[in-house]
């Protein structure tokens, strides 16, 4: 298992290092096109080959990991921003109104996916990397606030907390002081997740067209542009989704990693 | 078990209601008027003004809201402004794509899943658990599109097994199917990875309780035990996870059917958004969300169906 979490983290660090050194350098210019280098197969100018284009193929791969690790972390962001609070809330006021209505909205958004809330959000607003983002954002919220609920309900019948109720703190503070801080490691597993599940939208989002737009660089969209050209050149589809692949199969594996290290109750068959 | 049922139907009432409000508001959000936004710029003040009559725009808001439902309940749909025939007819054509395809799609997922799960819970800990683990992560984080183009890039394009796009229609059942055979493939294996995974831990999960050991005390092996008595109470959490994954099968079609040229919901969707047709994307999607609602709702019956417990709690 041990073997599994340092895989994990280095396909994540690997990922997160291409995309942060894109930012500064990448081995050629993403934007250049060269036509009379057009369907090169990987050689020692470029690494990975070129496309249709003539640009290279490694270099899009980097600026594409930084499309993907971006929407995929606010995507995660807008989850933990709404969904935690909302969870809490519901925990603290459990049984109440405002428990139920958090709840039934959770399963009405769990009643639209990812796809079908970008497909309602582009036909209104048209495509883009930001309506991605609000697209699985929105998905993330009742992810969130249910992991949050559930680990919360747990907390409060425990007797520290029923000490800090004694002591006179409100719900809303015991919430933040005590339930939050003892939440935060599921959180992180449940981040990492959202995170990964974020990255295979984005690049489904992407390929389809309901994403990131040109000249922002794109894994999806880059195996969109291939799947035309997969008989001529195998290499321009295969590396995009190579990254894809190794990218999530990381943050997977470091996921169960560190559900193994900072839970060990969560120690589960899974 | 009336008063259970009872329950579940106001939930799928109220889910429903709560849903068309929510997609009936994004459309009325839209940018200018809907008439306006799907004429495009250069549209004349007459035709547009014509197209708000059609739509009954001029109506009131809640009016407008009630007539939508009222036809979807009768089963008209409005009708397609660039087709020009009844959306109901549209989906209807699509539908005979997009539901066998999701139908042969979980079909696989759960011929592959189950012995994956079951050999890998039978032997939990050993080598061929860990060699099952590892290749439920591997399919987790395929992305169905992309295992998509390196099917059609071996089984349609080298070896010419099957066709690499399109859909001949069902007058050949076999052709059909066959048409259908690797979309379904490349939609199952990432959801059999996870639902082989989910039967696993649910079947080891069991395996610590009382009724497993009486099994083995009375001379069942631990492989018998888990398939007369572990297995059936290992499908509450199999089932939810099915139940999510036929919604999401359904709208994960909607990017396949993109890669195989297949005429479902999916390309029906996309070509509607880029002709600007509101109605049909309306519609449509709340056709999905209705897909999704129904099969949950059917998932809570079949619990108490597995788990007479149930039955007795609202």
């Amino acid at each position: 298992m041990r073997a599994a979490f340092a895989l994990g983290l280095g396909l994540s660090f690997a990922a997160l290092a291409a995309a942060l050194v894109s930012l500064v350098w990448t081995p050629h210019d993403v934007t250049a096109l060269a036509i009379a280098e057009r369907l090169r197969p990987p050689s020692a100018a470029h690494w990975l080959g070129t496309d249709h284009f003539g640009r290279d193929i490694a270099s899009m791969l980097m600026a594409g990991a930084r499309t993907s690790i971006a929407v995929a972390l606010v995507a995660v962001g807008i989850g933990l921003g709404l969904g935690v609070p909302l969870g809490l809330l519901a925990a603290a006021r459990r049984g109440t109104l405002a428990d139920e209505v958090v709840m039934r909205g959770n399963d009405l958004i769990f009643a639209f996916p990812s796809l079908v809330i970008a497909i309602l959000i582009t036909a209104v607003f048209g495509p883009s990397a930001v309506n991605a983002i609000i697209a699985i954002g929105i998905f993330n919220v009742p992810v969130f606030a249910r992991v949050t609920r559930g680990a919360a309900l747990s907390l409060w019948t425990l007797d520290f907390i029923r000490a800090a109720e004694v002591a006179g703190k409100g719900r809303i503070r015991i919430s933040a002081e005590h339930i939050l801080p003892n939440v935060a490691s599921l959180l992180v597993v449940q981040g990492t997740i959202q995170f990964s599940l974020g990255i295979l939208a984005e690049a489904g989002l992407s390929y389809v067209g309901l994403g990131a737009q040109p000249p922002l660089p794109s894994w999806g969209r880059m195996l969109a542009e291939a799947q035309t050209m997969v008989t001529l050149a195998p290499h321009v589809a295969i590396f995009p989704g190579l990254a894809i692949v190794l990218t999530v199969l990381g943050l997977n594996l470091m996921g169960d990693g560190l559900r193994d290290r900072l839970d060990p109750r969560l120690r589960r068959a899974a | 078990m009336q008063r259970y049922i009872l329950g579940r139907l106001v939930s799928l009432g109220l889910s429903l209601l709560a849903a068309s409000l929510v997609i009936f508001a994004v459309i009325e959000v839209v940018p200018g008027d809907p008439a306006s936004y799907m004429l495009g710029l250069n549209a004349s003040e007459d035709t547009v003004a014509a197209l708000r009559d059609r739509l009954g725009l001029n109506q009131p808001v809640p009016l407008r809201y009630l007539h939508w439902v009222a036809g979807m309940i009768a089963g008209d749909f409005g009708q397609s402004y660039t087709y020009k025939v009844p959306v109901a007819d549209l989906v209807a054509q699509r539908l005979v794509v997009s539901l066998p395809l999701a139908g042969y799609a979980l079909a696989l997922a759960v011929l592959i899943a189950f012995p994956a799960g079951l050999l890998a819970a039978g032997r939990h800990g050993g080598p061929t658990d860990a060699a099952v683990m590892g290749a439920t992560q591997v399919g987790i984080a395929l992305p169905n599109f992309w295992f998509a183009m390196l099917l059609v890039l071996a089984f349609a394009l080298h070896w010419r097994i099957f066709p690499a796009g399109g859909f001949p229609g069902w007058d050949s059942p076999g052709a059909g199917l066959r048409a259908l055979t690797l979309p379904a493939v490349a939609l199952a294996l990432p959801q059999a990875a996870i639902l082989a995974r989910v039967l696993r831990a649910a079947l080891i999960e069991t395996l610590g309780q009382d009724y497993i050991r009486t099994a083995r005390a009375k001379g069942l092996s631990e492989g018998q035990a888990i398939l007369r008595h572990g297995l059936r109470n290992a499908m509450i959490p199999v089932m939810t996870i099915m139940g999510m994954q036929f919604s999401f099968l359904l709208a994960g079609a909607i990017i396949i059917e993109n890669v195989f040229y297949l005429p479902g919901l999916g390309r029906l969707i996309f070509q509607a958004i880029t002709q600007r047709d509101l109605i049909v994307v309306e519609s449509v999607v709340m056709i999905l969300v209705f897909a999704v609602i129904l099969v949950t709702f059917l998932v809570d019956l079949a619990y108490a169906a597995i788990d007479p417990r149930l039955r007795r709690r609202v």
